[in-house]
């Protein structure tokens, strides 16, 4: 029986871990090697990297950085950020990355999903999908790390990457990332009944039954988080943390079944 | 404890869960270093052929044998390195160790590809079939990090000492003698990969 996937999400920026709210805001929360040997303690099952900069900055991964983080890694983890080409990818399922995640790269060469789904094998090509509510209605997907509003609305993006051989995808909401509002249940299902692939949920989570609302109403197949996970307490002091397994269990079901 | 090194995978994260249980360890690929181990790893990600002509350019194999079929030195073979003790592969050509009466077969033989993924990747709960050092104390349900498209298929059932169901039963574990086989990778699982090294590390 395999078990919903909960996954603290993680953000970087020069070689730091940050927080941020709405995108923005970017909060240096302590060193990111620390924040894996915590979670290693707590027993958690997947970690998410994610660097804010590097795309938006035109650089490449830190692999340098990468590698450090694999070194000290003893569950799989997924890196998203800066990765542009195949030879990214490669070099980062080389360093011990068990899946990269591309957004940018996805929209603006969707060919670039299927090169590395044939390289990589698609378990291990996650494209990641930030949205936020449009003001005509609707919603509309964004890149650049937020920064630069596409065309495409969510259900349209997930369906293309899915035609192009991507495994996973993983969707943020802008509007609630960092905020604690909850997860925007109605985009979670939206996106989830659009597809045939695993989804992750991120943006918004607050409480342990939050997790397992995104998955029981949402339709997730697996939820991600980042303040929840390390920030502690009503003044949001930084504190890596994660849920026991028992109170994991007592609001995710055991198994969800992908259609 | 030593980690072979033979150019297949990254061994910095077994050699991390070593050190943070407190096992001394080294990676390397020097025969003399090898044949003084105590103990031995064979890890590996990558093909068959490649891992067994890795070995052999290396110039590992005869001390291998030596190491494991006289000295009887345990060894626990990670991922790959639990298909490199059978005695073929539905992936390559090349004769494998063949320390253990067993074969290496594809997935795709045995399980229906339109409902399963192949490879078979995530967390995956394990049966124990009978007791066994390396599983020793690990309580609970046994669960563990598993990539792979290939799987070992045990002649002898006396071999396989936890299943897994993917689509179908398979060994995820193997134990004869002195050699033990884990097709998961305990370096990705935490707790549950630390004791089972910690078992390891105390047979």
């Amino acid at each position: 029986m395999l078990k919903t996937r909960v996954i603290p999400c993680l953000l970087l920026r020069n070689k730091g871990l940050v927080k941020t709210i709405n995108f923005r805001k970017a909060k240096y929360i302590g060193d990111p090697i620390n924040a894996v040997k915590i979670f290693n303690d707590k027993g958690v099952d997947e970690l998410i990297f994610l660097d804010i900069d590097a795309t938006k900055c035109h650089q490449k991964p830190d692999f340098a950085l990468i590698a450090n983080i694999a070194q000290e890694c003893f569950m799989p983890f997924a890196y998203g950020g800066g990765i542009s080409t195949c030879d990214d990818a490669k070099k980062l399922i080389n360093l011990g990355c068990e899946k990269i995640i591309i957004n940018t790269a996805a929209y603006e060469k969707p060919t670039l999903i299927e090169e590395m789904a044939k390289i990589l094998g698609s378990q291990s090509v996650v494209v990641s999908i930030d949205v936020k509510k449009s003001v005509i209605g609707g919603y509309r997907c964004f890149t650049n790390g937020g920064t630069k509003k596409t065309k495409l609305d969510p259900c349209s993006l997930a369906k293309m990457a899915q035609n192009y051989g991507a495994g996973e995808i993983f969707l943020t909401s802008i509007e609630r990332e960092g905020t604690w509002k909850g997860f925007d249940l109605s985009l979670i299902k939206m996106v989830a009944d659009s597809i045939s692939i695993p989804l992750i949920a991120c943006g918004g989570a607050k409480t342990i039954s939050d997790l397992g609302k995104s998955v029981l109403e949402g339709g997730a197949s697996a939820v991600a988080a980042g303040s929840m996970f390390v920030y502690h307490g009503p003044h949001h002091a930084v504190l890596i943390n994660f849920p026991t397994e028992k109170e994991l269990q007592e609001v995710l079901p055991l198994s969800i079944i992908k259609k | 404890m030593v980690i072979v090194d033979y150019g297949m995978g990254n061994l910095g994260s077994i050699f991390n869960m070593l050190k943070k249980i407190g096992v001394p360890a080294e990676i390397s690929s020097n025969k003399k270093v090898i044949a003084e181990a105590k103990k031995l790893i064979l890890p590996g990600v990558g093909s068959f052929d490649n891992a067994i002509k890795n070995l052999t350019s290396l110039d590992l194999m005869n001390i291998l044998n030596k190491k494991v079929l006289e000295d009887k030195t345990p060894i626990l073979g990670i991922c790959l390195g639990i298909q490199l003790f059978t005695k073929r592969s539905d992936e390559g050509v090349l004769q494998g160790l063949g320390w253990i009466d067993a074969e290496t077969v594809s997935f795709l033989k045995y399980i229906d590809i339109k409902a399963m993924k192949v490879p078979h990747m995530g967390w995956n709960s394990i049966k124990v079939q009978r007791k066994n050092p390396l599983m020793d104390q690990i309580d609970g349900d046994l669960r563990y990090y598993f990539v792979h498209s290939y799987f070992v298929k045990c002649n002898d059932h006396n071999d396989s000492i936890a299943l897994t169901n993917y689509g179908i039963e398979f060994t995820s574990s193997i134990q004869k003698e002195n050699i033990f086989g884990v097709q998961f990778h305990p370096e990705k699982s935490h707790r549950f990969g630390m004791q089972l090294l910690a078992n390891f590390a105390g047979i």
